[in-house]
């Protein structure tokens, strides 16, 4: 960056160049008024971390509450709404937005364009995300006051009707929820819009579609999944909005309303919806699994294939959480088989990551440590899945801590070792330096051991009857002690989110250079410098193949042979 | 350092992308589509379960001289598309403003639908299921019927200003897309709400 | 080194699996009711059922993550780097269809065995019909308490069930029908059934049919509330005298003891009975449960507290003491009207 103040001839001495206000204010605006890329994912990726401490400490509350049996750390009213926010704020305001954070970094770098098709849609999306989920907090501090938690949404993160029907909710914690998440609904579409259009329309040339990298097709798949889904939970909202305000009837059972429609067309949305989160980390690991294992992904056409037909299956299960609601035992069955059918393309997926790292020189750096232990979390939540749709077994799992545990698998086993596994493979592209592998080792390690704790052990008090969304439990049930293993594995875990956060920082100031390429990967984004100029490439690169790098620095054995 | 062509084959050919303003409009269209549907699922989830009030056969009269209107529009639209594309911009602007007459009768008659059913029917979002379903379904689609007008509205008012060329062809035939759903949207609310629903 | 690591950690993830089916089977060898109610611990059909489909699918799931599992730790130290010189590339492999094929037809056919295994399961349990020896019990879910209607003994009862015990030769099940008064609730005794739920507007169903007496405890398992958490369930399951006598019981009007006469007029003058029914009395609210029986329970306020007389006078002068946000109002009655309703409240067994 050039220096912008020159002596002005003739003048006595030369006044030393400061940070003025001016200089602070016009950086800061620059990252409001952005439309780059690049500065948009790192924008969601923030926000995604900050919530994702936010709602850390959101659990840590809810886990001291319940270390043992009838504590009284806080009131059950405050408890639940931790519990609902702290779900809402994971999925919403963590889950929806890393994704968007490596999509919008990432695409149009590794598909070798200058940005997304859309920017100001790019940008438009980002500040609806962020004014959502402003919203959702500020319901913190309204209603009574912050001791009793406010008006923060309490019903549990699917808001059942008819408990959040006027009747029953009489407060505004529906209202915030619904409010604050047909907002961040907006700019989720308007996000998912931009991957689409940005992947099939934005391409360098030689990149056809079947040679994008799979962390391009897979953000594909979820934003397309995300168009079909989220509009459902919107229309449920403006539902219950209609119900609680112009004295609709939707889920006024008085009136001849439904208990049970707001159950599925939640699901209907909640289900793909988990995809929609899933599916960006399998991205990330089938990036990062094979530049570590030194060898290219086995099976891409079956990987596409897979992320393709996981989406469209993952339409078609959604009354699997619904198996206690009073289906008949046809309906049942017909979302045991579809949910099993969901769990073959996703199994396929685990085996190719698997074949991918058979015959390596696998190299244990810290992003390949998360992106393994992702890899047998992820084989163990899939079970447990399966273990769940087994429709009489889900009859007394459903709702328990069993199934706790196993979507905590997924989405903390899966997700966030993905993300961080994801994060430390580009962090040195997105600031020009290392994070500190020490530290990296401190964070996976404690990380890894926390996360087993909690919820391995999470998994007995569900198959010893303690159900879910519940303030406390009677003294002789016993899950006391379990209990306590589960908070206290959630201590090391926030102990090694911290370390996380030191690394992120120090690094920033004090990491080592990376160079355009400190991994030795084949994707376009590592031929640009680190961090890319904001033009991303000096001129118009054109793929040969799935890797374009690989060719280039192999031109003896380039992949184009082989595809 | 930046990749190089390699001599190959494949970088003679043209290389030809997708227009993105379709492609985001088709995205845009299935999300729509998705909202639409559920409330289309929930209008005819709750048919005849109504435990009071009016009913759709005792209150509803089949509204065809909006729908005649509202799909012509259609048709006059594609005209329109068919004039900007040969750069025929005063013809273009005639059929573009007739869409825009034939959707504001199409919106004018729901709102004296809705008048009569309100004030002379005692029907109101809140008076019974049917109210609620019907309101919101019809309303969904008449919200989007409004969005639809504002954007050709603003289309039209650039061709009068003298700012649309032939160059512009593709955008508008990216607005007139999503007119196309707003009726096809139409044809399917119409059959489940006046002819299945009754 | 590291790989070692990794090796002895996915051997203990093993372990850990096995110690925590032991955890959990640990339970299993019990007969009867537990304080803990472990769905391995079954004392009726569908729950002996869920059981044996448990094990089934354990074992199946077990054999997969053994194996996928053993693969990977294979993987980690078999094809990892030995140290920094070892930098030559690997041979690069693209694809294999076979390999593919036969990875996607293992899983179908666990699939299939699974799917067939599971349907039959569900119809056996689901569509079972009612033999003519079933007991008919209504349960009405209320925030934050339970009612259980006897139509056809004409008893209302309150928060804790009792059914009679059956066995495999004449079962003599409970066939319960499941209703709300106001949201979704959700009836879970592990040791009997599975879950279902009551929904206002939709009759749900279920039945069980308890192999072993004594005192079974569950609690609503669908977040209905600020106090979803203490909407605790009894189920005593009765020897057949032991039924007989608590219905008849049940079925007589409340005691009518003139010696806590004032205690019923405080009751009956202090809006008590806008919500609560007393069998016999002018007392018939519906709002809140029926109290004609009140002292022929153990626990109060569904299961949040043992029934003493302390505990009903703290109860009605201060419900959030006990359940902080429970739907009855602090009554603001003074002390006499307080040692006077208790009193009366007291006689009625």
């Amino acid at each position: 960056m050039a220096d912008s103040t020159y002596p002005i001839p003739g003048s006595v001495e030369a006044t030393p160049r400061r940070w003025s206000q001016a200089a602070i204010l016009e950086w800061l605006n620059s990252w409001v008024i952005t439309v780059d890329h690049k500065k948009l994912g790192i924008l969601y990726m923030l926000y995604a971390i900050f919530f994702l401490l936010v709602g850390g400490a959101e659990a840590i509350a809810i886990r001291i509450q319940l270390i043992q049996p009838n504590m009284h750390f806080i009131s059950p009213q405050v408890f639940n709404r931790l519990f609902t926010m702290h779900g809402t704020t994971m999925v919403f305001l963590v889950g929806m937005t890393y994704i968007f954070g490596f999509a919008n970094y990432l695409i149009p770098l590794m598909i070798g364009a200058r940005d997304m098709a859309f920017p100001r849609l790019n940008a438009f999306s980002f500040w609806m995300t962020f004014f959502g989920g402003l919203l959702l907090y500020y319901s913190f501090i309204g209603g009574g006051g912050l001791f009793g938690a406010g008006n923060a949404p309490d019903t549990m993160w699917w808001a059942y009707a008819p408990l959040t029907e006027r009747a029953f909710s009489p407060g505004h914690a529906p209202d915030y929820w619904a409010l604050s998440l047909i907002v961040t609904g907006f700019g989720t579409i308007g996000a998912s819009v931009n991957v689409i259009a940005t992947a099939f329309c934005m391409r360098c040339k030689g990149m056809t579609v079947m040679r994008l990298p799979l962390l391009v097709w897979i953000n594909v798949v979820a934003s397309g999944l995300a168009l079909i889904t989220i509009t459902p939970l919107t229309a449920a909202q403006i539902m219950l909005l209609i119900d609680r305000y112009l004295g609709g009837h939707f889920f006024d059972t008085q009136a001849g309303g439904s208990a049970m429609i707001w159950a599925h067309f939640f699901w209907i949305f909640g289900h793909p919806e988990v995809y929609v989160l899933v599916l960006p980390a399998f991205a990330i690991a089938s990036e990062v699994i094979p530049v570590f294992s030194r060898k290219a992904i086995f099976g891409y056409p079956v990987m596409v294939a897979a992320s393709v037909g996981i989406a469209f299956v993952s339409l078609g299960v959604w009354a699997h959480h619904m198996f206690t609601i009073g289906m008949t035992s046809v309906g049942n069955a017909f979302f045991v088989l579809s949910t099993m059918l969901v769990g073959i393309p996703t199994s396929m997926k685990i085996f190719n990551w698997l074949a991918t790292m058979w015959g390596g020189k696998i190299r244990f750096a810290t992003p390949m440590l998360f992106c393994t232990a992702f890899v047998v979390q992820f084989l163990l939540a899939g079970l447990t899945g399966i273990m769940l749709s087994i429709a009489p077994w889900n009859w007394q799992l459903h709702n328990s801590y069993f199934v706790i545990a196993h979507f905590h698998y997924i989405l903390v086993g899966a997700i966030v070792f993905c993300i961080f596994g994801g994060i430390y493979y580009w962090y040195p592209k997105v600031t020009g330096r290392m994070l500190s592998e020490k530290l990296g080792k401190w964070h996976f390690w404690l990380f890894f051991i926390g996360f087993h704790v909690t919820f391995d052990i999470m998994h007995i008090p569900g198959l010893l009857g303690m159900p879910r969304s519940i303030y406390t439990y009677e003294a002789n049930r016993g899950w006391g002690t379990l209990n306590m293993i589960v908070s206290i594995g959630g201590l090391i875990q926030a102990i090694a989110v911290l370390i996380f956060a030191v690394n992120l920082i120090w690094s920033y100031f004090k990491g080592k250079e990376a160079g355009n390429d400190p991994w030795d990967a084949w994707t376009l984004e590592w031929s640009t410098p680190s961090p890319p100029p904001a033009y991303n490439f000096a001129t118009d690169p054109v793929a040969t193949s799935r890797r374009p790098l690989w060719d280039l620095k192999h031109p003896d054995d380039p992949d184009w042979k082989y595809e | 350092m930046s990749t190089v062509a390699v001599a190959h084959a494949e970088a003679e050919q043209p290389w030809v992308l997708p227009s993105k303003g379709r492609v985001a409009m088709f995205c845009l269209i299935i999300a729509e589509s998705a909202i639409f549907t559920i409330f289309v699922v929930a209008y005819v989830y709750n048919i005849g379960r109504s435990l009071y009030g009016p009913t759709p056969s005792q209150v509803l009269d089949i509204p065809l001289f909006n729908t005649v209107c509202l799909l012509s529009s259609s048709l006059t639209i594609w005209l329109a598309e068919r004039a900007i594309e040969h750069g025929k911009v005063k013809v273009f602007g005639l059929w573009w403003a007739l869409t825009w007459v034939l959707g504001a009768i199409f919106l004018v008659g729901t709102g004296v639908e809705w008048y009569k059913l309100i004030y002379h029917d005692g029907l109101t979002i809140s008076t019974n299921l049917f109210g609620t379903t019907f309101y919101s379904l019809v309303g969904l689609h008449a919200s989007h019927v409004i969005l639809g007008l504002t954007a050709l509205l603003i289309v039209l008012v650039f061709t009068i200003t003298g700012h649309v060329r032939e160059e512009h062809a593709e955008r508008i035939q990216v607005l007139a897309l999503y007119w196309h759903f707003v009726d096809a949207v139409w044809i399917i609310v119409f059959t489940v709400v006046y002819i299945i629903g009754r | 080194m590291l790989a070692k690591c990794l090796r002895c950690v996915s051997f203990s993830a093993k372990s850990w699996y096995v110690l925590f089916a032991f955890l959990s089977f640990q339970t299993a060898f019990a007969d009867g009711p537990q304080s803990t109610p472990s769905i391995f611990a079954p004392t009726s059909t569908p729950a002996h059922e869920i059981y044996d489909l448990s094990l089934f699918v354990l074992t199946i799931t077990g054999a997969i993550f053994v194996v996928v599992a053993g693969l990977l730790a294979f993987v980690i130290f078999r094809y990892r780097q030995r140290g920094p010189d070892d930098i030559t590339e690997p041979a690069q492999i693209y694809g294999s269809n076979q390999v593919e094929l036969a990875w996607t037809v293992i899983p179908v056919l666990i699939v299939v065995v699974l799917f067939l295994t599971t349907a039959r399961m569900i119809f056996a349990i689901q569509d079972a019909p009612p033999p003519k020896t079933a007991l008919d019990v209504t349960v009405v879910g209320h925030q934050f308490w339970w009612e259980f209607n006897y139509p056809k003994l004409g008893i209302h009862a309150v928060n804790e069930l009792h059914v009679p015990l059956s066995n495999t030769e004449t079962p003599t099940p409970t066939y319960l029908k499941l209703l709300s008064a106001d949201v979704i609730h959700s009836f879970w005794v592990p040791q009997l059934a599975g879950k279902t739920d009551l929904l206002p507007n939709n009759v749900n169903g279920m039945w069980i049919d308890p192999l072993h007496t004594g005192m079974y405890v569950g609690q609503c398992a669908q977040f209905c509330g600020v106090q979803h958490a203490k909407m605790l369930l009894r189920v005593y399951v009765d020897t057949p005298e032991q039924f007989a006598a608590w219905v008849k019981n049940q079925q007589q009007p409340a005691v009518s003891d003139e010696s806590v006469a004032a205690g019923r007029h405080v009751f009956e003058t202090q809006s008590c009975m806008n919500c609560h029914t007393i069998q016999g009395t002018a007392a018939t609210g519906r709002f809140g449960p029926d109290l004609t029986h009140l002292m022929s329970r153990d626990t109060l306020a569904s299961g949040a507290m043992d029934n003493t007389k302390e505990n009903l006078r703290e109860w009605i002068r201060h419900p959030d003491t006990f359940k902080e946000g429970a739907l009855m109002p602090a009554m603001q009655l003074n002390d006499q009207q307080l040692d006077q309703v208790t009193a009366y409240l007291a006689t009625l067994k």
